[in-house]
């Protein structure tokens, strides 16, 4: 039935607009939902403003578990959604196997690199921002402890706690970084009660200052940090509104601009890897009106110099993801 | 592992064995009266959805649990009905009734809240804090017991000591008044009781009007407690490891208090690799240790702690002789 009505609602544009860019994108989030205040929220925000600017509409859908990826992407994909655009690396061997039988679709994964002629595979140099903010938690830290706390165990976390604990050692060679992954499945990235415990846990080792890196966990995180009075660091989209006074800073993750540039792009969207760091902005650290307090301005000073020796190459951080080990503990 | 991380550990054991000790009192009042309950998780889902929803709306936690005892209360005459009144499968009711739950509390908060099936964070009176215990500071100085009353015994909230307190009441509730002997007997052998002139039928419905409040204050205290708001499901089979516990007590309330602690225990526990392995000096696998109260309820089912022999009439509808 849904499937008859995009099926006529397809060739009935494409009619009207005799082979203009006709078709509407599709946007997919991963597990941890749309309103994760974090990651897949950032796509969204991205997917709205494309929608604001334009007028366009777009078409959505949140998994509701593993099993739905594939059957999301054909089904889009048979409806005419051009380009298509997921979050998530789980997508990741999904859309190497779908992208081949829908060679005149474009296809744009965030956070994986598939290659296939019709992808756009869009990676971040988190181990760059992690790194900042590290920094700044090295220096905003009384008891010496830093903490981590991660969602789901995959390399890509690993990626950001190695990036973080060569930002704290950079700071002060003598701090303690605890971490802890909330999980090895997909479920870890909506697990905040477990995430709240994991805070409490690393509070007790003396940390007093905890990035958070784990999607919808993040909220019980960020709670705990503001029940508990410490010092919190956001993760992908700029969270430091949640709890102003215990938000030290947000690393974020451009992923709105990934998902509005390709969405501008429409069919023309051009395939490829596009790496995003520094040095384009594609990462960094949030500072606004609700963490300017906590930022002093010889933190601020410090990290600027070394995002610009990042961005000069002067500085190289660690990539976990090149060789899975990392140069400190 | 040093007394400090110790205390962490058994105050964190508190907080994540409380949902599973009322959870699994509840289990214990349908149970005793011969209604197997899986719907425990459901029901535990629906309290914790209203509860966070009318906190956030109202911005008091009181009227939150009351949401949340009214919303499991009504799953539970569902279940009652179809299991009792129906003499439907019990088994089936409650498995439904979890499907239902898990769908409608995102459906519900989703339209209410439009923020992905969430509700807003919750702050202030909107939420039950922990409480301090009076004696905190007189015993501070004392080694040992000072730091283990500060943190583990106080500063809970007080639907933690509300989940204690109802240990010794459902035990004094079950083993030592009439209604108690009756629940009993309604679970073990319901014509006697209907020979005796007490109406079973009744007699149930009691039973799984006790369930409803236990499972809403278990919800309660997940979504304005333990954390400040609910989130798509957030029990996270919470009510499957009460019913194990339920198992592993073998149907008493004291065995329990100690079954769920076990369990708060080993989930307390699994949140510290660290710790694990300065102990042990190995490495276990969290995973492993998530599902050690399944293996232990397993190897109880198998007799080798005792036998657990679950009350005889369970499960069967209550056919009356003509």
């Amino acid at each position: 039935m849904s499937m008859t009505k995009y099926l006529l609602g397809a060739t009935a544009a494409l009619a009207l607009c005799a082979g203009a860019a006709a078709a509407d994108p599709a946007l997919i989030f991963d597990l941890g939902g749309k309103f994760d205040k974090s990651f897949n929220e950032a796509a969204f925000n991205g997917a709205e403003r494309w929608a604001a600017e334009t007028g366009g509409s777009y078409k959505e859908l949140e998994m509701q578990s593993e099993a739905q990826r594939e059957q999301a992407l054909r089904r889009f994909a048979e409806a005419g959604a051009n380009p298509i655009v997921m979050t998530g690396f789980a997508f990741g061997d999904v859309l190497n196997t779908v992208a081949p039988d829908y060679p005149d679709t474009k296809f744009a994964i965030i956070d994986m690199v598939v290659d296939q002629p019709n992808v756009r595979s869009v990676v971040f140099q988190e181990e760059q921002g992690s790194y900042l903010v590290g920094m700044m938690a090295a220096m905003a830290s009384k008891t010496g402890v830093v903490g981590f706390v991660g969602g789901m165990d995959i390399p890509l976390i690993r990626k950001f706690e190695c990036g973080y604990a060569q930002g704290a050692k950079a700071a002060n060679p003598d701090v303690k970084v605890v971490y802890n992954m909330t999980g090895t499945t997909p479920a870890a990235w909506n697990d905040p009660v477990k995430g709240s415990e994991l805070t409490k846990a690393q509070i007790a080792q003396g940390a007093d200052v905890v990035f958070s890196a784990a999607g919808s966990t993040g909220l019980g995180i960020l709670q705990t940090v503001a029940d508990e009075d410490i010092l919190g660091i956001g993760v992908d989209s700029n969270q430091n509104y949640m709890h102003p006074g215990n938000m030290l800073t947000s690393m974020v993750k451009r992923v709105d601009l990934s998902v509005y540039e390709a969405f501008m792009e429409g069919t023309d969207l051009e395939t490829g890897v596009i790496v995003s760091g520094l040095a384009d902005n594609g990462v960094g650290y949030a500072l606004d009106e609700y963490n300017a307090d906590l930022v002093t301005d010889e933190m601020k000073a410090a990290v600027d110099e070394a995002a610009a020796k990042i961005v000069a190459g002067e500085i190289v951080v660690h990539d976990y993801m090149t060789d899975n080990t990392c140069p400190v503990e | 592992m040093d007394y400090a991380t110790l205390i962490e550990v058994l105050g964190s054991t508190l907080r994540l064995g409380t949902p599973l000790l009322l959870a699994c009192l509840a289990g214990l009042y349908s149970e005793r009266a011969g209604i197997f309950d899986i719907g425990l998780e459901g029901k535990m889902l629906m309290a914790a959805m209203a509860s966070g929803a009318v906190a956030a709306l109202t911005g008091s936690a009181w009227l939150g649990l009351g949401a949340g005892i009214v919303a499991s209360l009504i799953f539970a005459m569902i279940h009652g009905l179809a299991s009792i009144t129906f003499r439907g499968n019990q088994l089936i009711s409650g498995v439904a009734l979890n499907f239902v739950a898990s769908g409608a509390t995102v459906l519900i908060a989703q339209t209410l809240f439009h923020q992905g099936g969430r509700t807003p964070p919750l702050s202030g009176d909107a939420r039950f804090h922990g409480i301090a215990l009076p004696g905190v500071e007189a015993l501070s100085s004392v080694p040992w017991l000072g730091p283990f009353y500060a943190k583990v015994i106080s500063g809970h909230s007080l639907l933690v000591y509300l989940a204690l307190a109802a240990v010794p009441l459902t035990w004094w509730l079950l083993f030592r008044t009439r209604f108690g002997l009756r629940l009993r007997a309604v679970g073990e052998n319901p014509e006697s009781v209907d020979t005796a002139g007490v109406s079973v039928i009744r007699l149930r419905y009691t039973a799984l009007v006790l369930t409803g409040v236990l499972c809403g204050i278990a919800g309660a205290y997940m979504a304005t407690a333990l954390q400040a708001g609910f989130g798509r499901e957030m029990t996270a089979g919470r009510g499957y490891i009460a019913l194990a516990a339920l198992i592993f007590a073998k149907w008493r309330p004291w065995y329990a208090l100690g079954a769920t602690m076990l369990f708060g225990f080993l989930q307390a526990i699994a949140l510290r690799p660290d710790v694990i392995e300065g102990t042990l000096h190995m490495k276990i696998p969290v995973p492993a240790l998530d599902a050690l109260p399944y293996i232990l309820t397993v190897i109880v089912l198998a007799g080798f702690v005792g036998r657990a022999i679950p009350p005889r009439a369970g499960g069967q509808p209550y056919v009356k002789e003509r």
